[in-house]
């Protein structure tokens, strides 16, 4: 009889803080009852590039670069469900807080009026993505499949989450897992 | 003997004059709210409180009791209006909660994670509203208002003060200062009035008390709205308690 095959998953952040993946790795000793069931693609954890065809992905943080918008594209093309996890994945967040500021005058003043940057210049290497003119939650750009709120989510709450999702449930968070700080 | 009405199918008491939100919660039966508050004039504007009786949606606080009434509310039909509602919400305003101290103690912030809302689902609208820091006591934050008017009969009402007013239509719609310069500094806003006291979200802070509260201690930490709005219940127009 051939084992059951284990669950790809490719995970990414993009305008993030890599806090929600320090809470991935807050499930702790329980990484390694996921790990009989999965298997990592693209991610931080694994160092791989480019995501391949993934049952789940799982992306932290907002869209603020023309190169967040091509990896969020990525992950659609190849992951059948892709979740939405933390703050910024799912409301911009903290990087979002620039919205209502011209973006001109925020490089402007962080690259040339603030002191202590005297001879500072605006970044403008061709390697550097392009800013966007606005920080935008994941949904606004592709579809997106489950949405896992927290700033970080709990260790706690990602567990349950994936648990129940893998086991073929409707994932639910209930009092005390759904927090939106 | 009191006249009764159904509600989920309990049997819900009534005195004369009591709406059915009002007879619900005194009879033990949550009905999530959002705008009404147990000592103001109700006026049905956020619509979480949406009941069917008889067939048709109807807000159930400003709906009269009535003898025979088939009320249903914790339905799943209604739970995903509400939902939707709180959603609009939040893409409406600007609701960054890791960064509000009202966190934890928020009434929308509660009915999202009651009605295990996960995501705003719409296109945030990321509105620009610059907040009010001139008063020394008092800091008013805009960003998060929506638009309940507790705050307004609040300060008229009871203050007699009239600090708050609406200014605006539809999308335009905003919470205003009612002083000449439009500044808090210029009102005679005290911290012991009862506009700093009703707030449901994060407007309306006392300046220096901020995050005083560990997480896990808060309010909606220790246990969800629907059990918690129950506290203050009972509910009477008087304000009169019920034994």
């Amino acid at each position: 009889m051939s084992e059951k095959r284990k669950l790809k998953v490719a995970t990414t952040s993009l305008a993030g803080c890599f806090g929600c993946h320090m809470s991935i790795l807050d499930i702790d000793e329980r990484l390694f009852a996921l790990l009989e069931l999965i298997e990592f693609d693209r991610s931080p954890l694994t160092d791989i590039k480019h995501c391949g065809p993934c049952d789940i992905g799982i992306i932290e943080g907002g869209i603020c670069n023309a190169e967040n918008v091509h990896v969020l594209h990525e992950f659609r093309k190849n992951c059948k469900i892709l979740i939405a996890i933390g703050a910024c994945a799912i409301n911009g967040g903290l990087p979002a807080q620039r919205n209502h500021l011209d973006l001109g005058s925020c490089l402007t003043e962080v690259y040339l009026t603030e002191p202590g940057l005297a001879h500072g210049h605006i970044p403008n290497d061709p390697e550097l993505p392009l800013p966007l003119d606005k920080v935008h939650p994941l949904h606004e750009v592709v579809k997106i499949d489950y949405f896992i709120p927290g700033c970080p989510p709990s260790g706690d709450a990602i567990w349950k989450f994936l648990t129940d999702l893998i086991a073929g449930k409707t994932p639910e968070l209930g009092h005390g897992l759904i927090k939106y700080d | 003997m009191s006249d009764s009405f159904q509600l989920d199918g309990a049997p819900i008491c009534f005195e004369p004059g009591q709406t059915v939100m009002q007879a619900a919660l005194a009879a033990d039966h949550y009905i999530p709210h959002l705008c009404y508050h147990p000592e103001f004039t109700p006026h049905g504007s956020c619509k979480l409180c949406t009941v069917k009786v008889n067939g048709r949606t109807t807000a159930s606080c400003t709906l009269p009791a009535e003898a025979g009434l088939v009320v249903e509310s914790e339905i799943e039909e209604l739970n995903a209006l509400r939902r939707t509602l709180v959603q609009m919400l939040f893409a409406e305003g600007n609701h960054f909660c890791p960064s509000c101290e009202k966190s934890g103690n928020c009434v929308l912030q509660a009915l999202g994670y009651d009605l295990e809302v996960q995501a705003t689902g719409f296109r945030q609208l990321f509105p620009d509203r610059p907040i009010d820091a001139s008063h020394p006591d008092i800091l008013l934050d805009f960003n998060r208002c929506i638009l309940c008017e507790i705050c307004v009969h609040a300060s008229s009402e009871v203050d007699g003060k009239n600090v708050f007013a609406f200014a605006g239509r539809g999308i335009t719609k905003h919470l205003i200062v009612n002083s000449e310069s439009g500044l808090l500094r210029d009102t005679d806003i005290a911290l012991a009035d009862k506009a700093m006291q009703v707030c449901p979200v994060g407007v309306i802070l006392p300046k220096r008390v901020g995050f005083s509260m560990p997480i896990g201690e808060r309010r909606y930490d220790r246990s969800p709205i629907s059990a918690q709005a129950l506290e203050d219940a009972p509910r009477t127009p008087s304000g009169a308690h019920h034994e």
